[in-house]
């Protein structure tokens, strides 16, 4: 099967609109931009289940592993005979796998958005920054070249910060979207320089090269990162853990989160498809992208390990706390990110070991779906009640019965009850920490209680609480627009079906770290004590939030410093600030600030000054009287006379 | 009856020459200065007429520099006084010293 023909249009026909919508959107496609964009999309997202199909049961295993197919290389910029950035495409499961989220995803915030943001003024620009942001995750999660990959990260980021900031009437979505954007291209510095270092020592940047060489044992290139060091660590740690904190920062672990609360200024269906199901994951799927170099280096993975386990939790206990809908769900996003990446942190490479590393593909998959069905739900949501306080709900089961019937289905997925998607993922992953690491698999477990929580006073705040429903803003001709249209409410559906369906699909058997089935069923036995825990801790949900009552008050003040401190995100925003505003800009700032207006500003102007001090003195000359100028006309003659008749030898 | 020599011209044209730059740096009048610098330009053409006959007496070269410098003194005196008139117009004065505006 030739693939060439048609994976091209997957992430160029995104592109296609993008380019269209961006240029005559506004005047020619005021009314039908959506449409277009989510025609297109559909397309794409066609191709991508045909390519997925073909890869993972027509052509793509040979002799029982999936291989690593480079249907398309072109190179772009040769610096040397070996190193050279490539413009590719790279085929194997775990690409896959994503451009088939990435494009389902987005076709289903297409199709919301239809409806979501119906006579928004920049209904066009809307799209084509969908547009633009599919095309560029399509394009990361497709690259063959490690610097390939770097460039369509900048621009999954572009898209993030157009996308957070698309009203850009409103402060607080401008600063959250310099927010966002300084944070993670603080983060990507590590990642460019984790390129240079692994590209320099292994002698390509291409992925399947870069992974050949660097984890065969005996090659020159593995020998020489591992021999080289940088402060008493090796090269290798260096590089992958600079990579690593790229992927921290767009995947938001701690302590590089603070953008991602702060990202959901941007329209809730933007919410839903970048910070929720794709963009955050990048970092996620450059770790896995990578993982066979990562797993050669057992400090790094502890640090990817610690990193995750740490933002799982912190990021649970404080979704507990939080009153906005969108940003509980942030949170929540954190804390699922922060899941994948200690899976990873604990898989080893091959066979059975690479338990970890296909429980967090597998959580990435399902957590794409139940999460976008969250967001979208929510969406639905705000877009009826016009708020995101969860002060303000409640009550609503009735009002909006589809959407609360999804958002049960999305809640009890995350909170892995089974036969839910998340339940058979978060068991792997659970397994698997169980299998190496006692500690981290308390810590998941921990996490696994607070997310059930956590979403369940989610639910019963935005659906339960009061009896009766709260006063709903009038707005003019919609009296009766209670849930929605026909293309808010039909995402919804779908994607609650594949909340359902999606843990049975044979993961094990499909991702896996070097393209072998696993041989892994669920435990039953094992599953008991997870699954019991969350149903107590929605139980316990269920019993404070149900109906309006005092015990929640009750309880934070009892928890006093704590509750606040939780409350205010730990502070942890505050210390960026002081770090950031006190240290940096007066150690720093300031006198950078002093060296430009005085040193800098001084050898510009000083030389201005001269020119203009010395043209005052010589302008005189030009008087404006010709005689003047005659006497010099001659004098001048006369000197050259006397030059060539007397000194002229 | 002697020719007279060639220093004596020379002299004739100098003086000229002279003249005329005195004529050029003193007059106010612009009217003047177009006529010293017609003074300077002929005491050019006696040279050359004059080294012409003096030195090669078997060519016209000269003669011809002289013929075409008178023509140019003419044109250029047509252009001095068109801009001399037009100056009036302007200022009400021919005086250099009132047309000083182009400068700095």
């Amino acid at each position: 099967m030739n693939y060439q023909l048609y994976i091209l249009l997957i992430p160029l026909l995104p592109f296609a609109t993008f380019v269209l919508l961006g240029i005559f959107g506004r005047r020619y496609f005021k009314k039908s931009s959506g449409i277009i964009g989510t025609t297109a999309l559909a397309a794409s997202t066609v191709l991508s289940v045909m390519t997925t199909y073909n890869y993972f049961f027509v052509d793509g295993k040979v002799n029982g592993i999936y291989q690593k197919i480079v249907p398309l290389k072109y190179t772009w910029l040769q610096f040397s005979p070996n190193v050279s950035i490539d413009m590719g495409v790279l085929l194997d499961p775990i690409s896959v796998m994503m451009i088939v989220i990435v494009s389902f995803v987005s076709l289903m915030v297409h199709v919301f958005s239809l409806g979501y943001m119906k006579g928004e003024n920049r209904f066009a620009t809307y799209y084509s920054f969908l547009s633009l942001f599919t095309f560029s995750m399509l394009g990361l999660v497709l690259s063959s070249n490690i610097f390939q990959i770097y460039m369509f990260w900048e621009l999954v980021g572009v898209s993030s910060y157009l996308l957070i900031g698309f009203y850009f009437d409103k402060p607080s979505a401008v600063a959250a979207s310099k927010k966002a954007f300084i944070v993670t291209r603080f983060a990507d510095l590590g990642f460019l320089i984790g390129i240079l270092i692994l590209g320099f020592y292994g002698g390509t940047l291409d992925f399947n090269t870069l992974t050949e060489r660097l984890t065969s044992a005996q090659s020159p290139q593995l020998i020489g990162i591992t021999t080289a060091s940088f402060l008493g660590v090796s090269m290798l740690t260096w590089g992958l853990t600079l990579v690593f904190i790229g992927g921290a920062g767009k995947s938001a672990m701690f302590p590089l989160h603070i953008w991602l609360p702060d990202a959901m200024e941007g329209p809730t269906p933007v919410s839903a498809l970048i910070h929720a199901a794709t963009m955050v994951v990048a970092g996620v799927f450059l770790v896995a992208r990578l993982f066979p170099i990562f797993s050669m280096d057992p400090v790094v993975l502890n640090i990817v390990t610690w990193v995750g386990a740490s933002s799982a939790l912190i990021a649970a206990i404080i979704a507990c706390t939080q009153t906005d809908i969108k940003r509980v769900l942030a949170f929540s996003t954190m804390s699922q990110i922060g899941y994948m990446m200690f899976a990873l942190g604990i898989s080893g490479n091959g066979g059975e070991e690479g338990l970890g590393y296909m429980g967090s593909m597998f959580h990435l998959f399902t957590h794409a779906f139940f999460k976008s069905l969250l967001f979208l739900g929510a969406g639905a949501v705000i877009h009826l009640v016009h708020s995101n306080d969860m002060k303000d709900m409640g009550g609503l089961r009735k009002l909006m019965p589809i959407t609360h019937l999804t958002f049960l289905i999305a809640c009890l997925a995350i909170a892995g009850i089974p036969p839910f998607a998340g339940f058979f993922s978060k068991e792997e992953i659970l397994l698997a920490a169980f299998h190496s690491n006692t500690f981290v698999y308390g810590i998941g477990l921990l996490t696994a209680v607070l997310t059930a929580f956590y979403m369940f006073r989610l639910y019963f705040s935005i659906f339960w609480n009061k009896t009766s429903s709260p006063a709903l803003p009038k707005v003019e001709g919609f009296e009766h627009h209670n849930e929605g249209t026909l293309s808010m409410k039909l995402p919804l559906i779908i994607l609650a079906v594949c909340t359902v369906g999606a843990g049975f699909i044979p993961f094990s058997k499909l991702v896996t770290a070097n393209g072998t089935p696993l041989q892994t069923q669920l435990d039953v036995m094992f599953s008991i004590a997870p699954v019991l825990l969350s149903t107590l801790a929605i139980l316990l949900a269920a019993w404070l939030y149900k109906t309006e009552n005092e015990k929640p008050a009750i309880i934070a003040v009892s928890m006093g410093a704590f509750y606040n401190a939780t409350a205010k995100k730990f502070y942890i925003d505050e210390l960026y600030l002081f770090v950031t505003k006190k240290i940096i800009f007066n150690l720093i700032g300031r006198p950078a600030a002093w060296i430009d207006r005085n040193i800098i500003d001084g050898c510009v102007n000083g030389l201005a000054n001269v020119t203009g001090t010395t043209s005052n003195i010589i302008k005189v000359v030009q008087s404006g009287k010709v005689q003047s100028y005659a006497l010099y006309f001659f004098g001048g003659i006369a000197g050259l006379a006397i030059i060539f008749i007397y000194l002229w030898k | 009856m002697n020719e007279v020599p060639l220093t004596h011209i020379l002299f004739v044209s100098t003086a000229l020459f002279f003249i005329g730059m005195y004529g050029l740096f003193t007059r106010r009048n612009m009217i003047t200065m177009l006529m010293s610098i017609e003074l300077l330009l002929n005491s050019v053409n006696i040279n050359f007429v004059a080294f012409n006959k003096y030195l090669y007496p078997d060519k016209l070269d000269g003669v011809f520099f002289a013929v075409f410098i008178i023509t140019i003194a003419a044109a250029e005196a047509a252009v001095a006084i068109a801009i001399i008139i037009n100056l009036y117009r302007s200022h009400k004065s021919i005086d250099v010293e009132d047309a000083a505006q182009l400068k700095w």
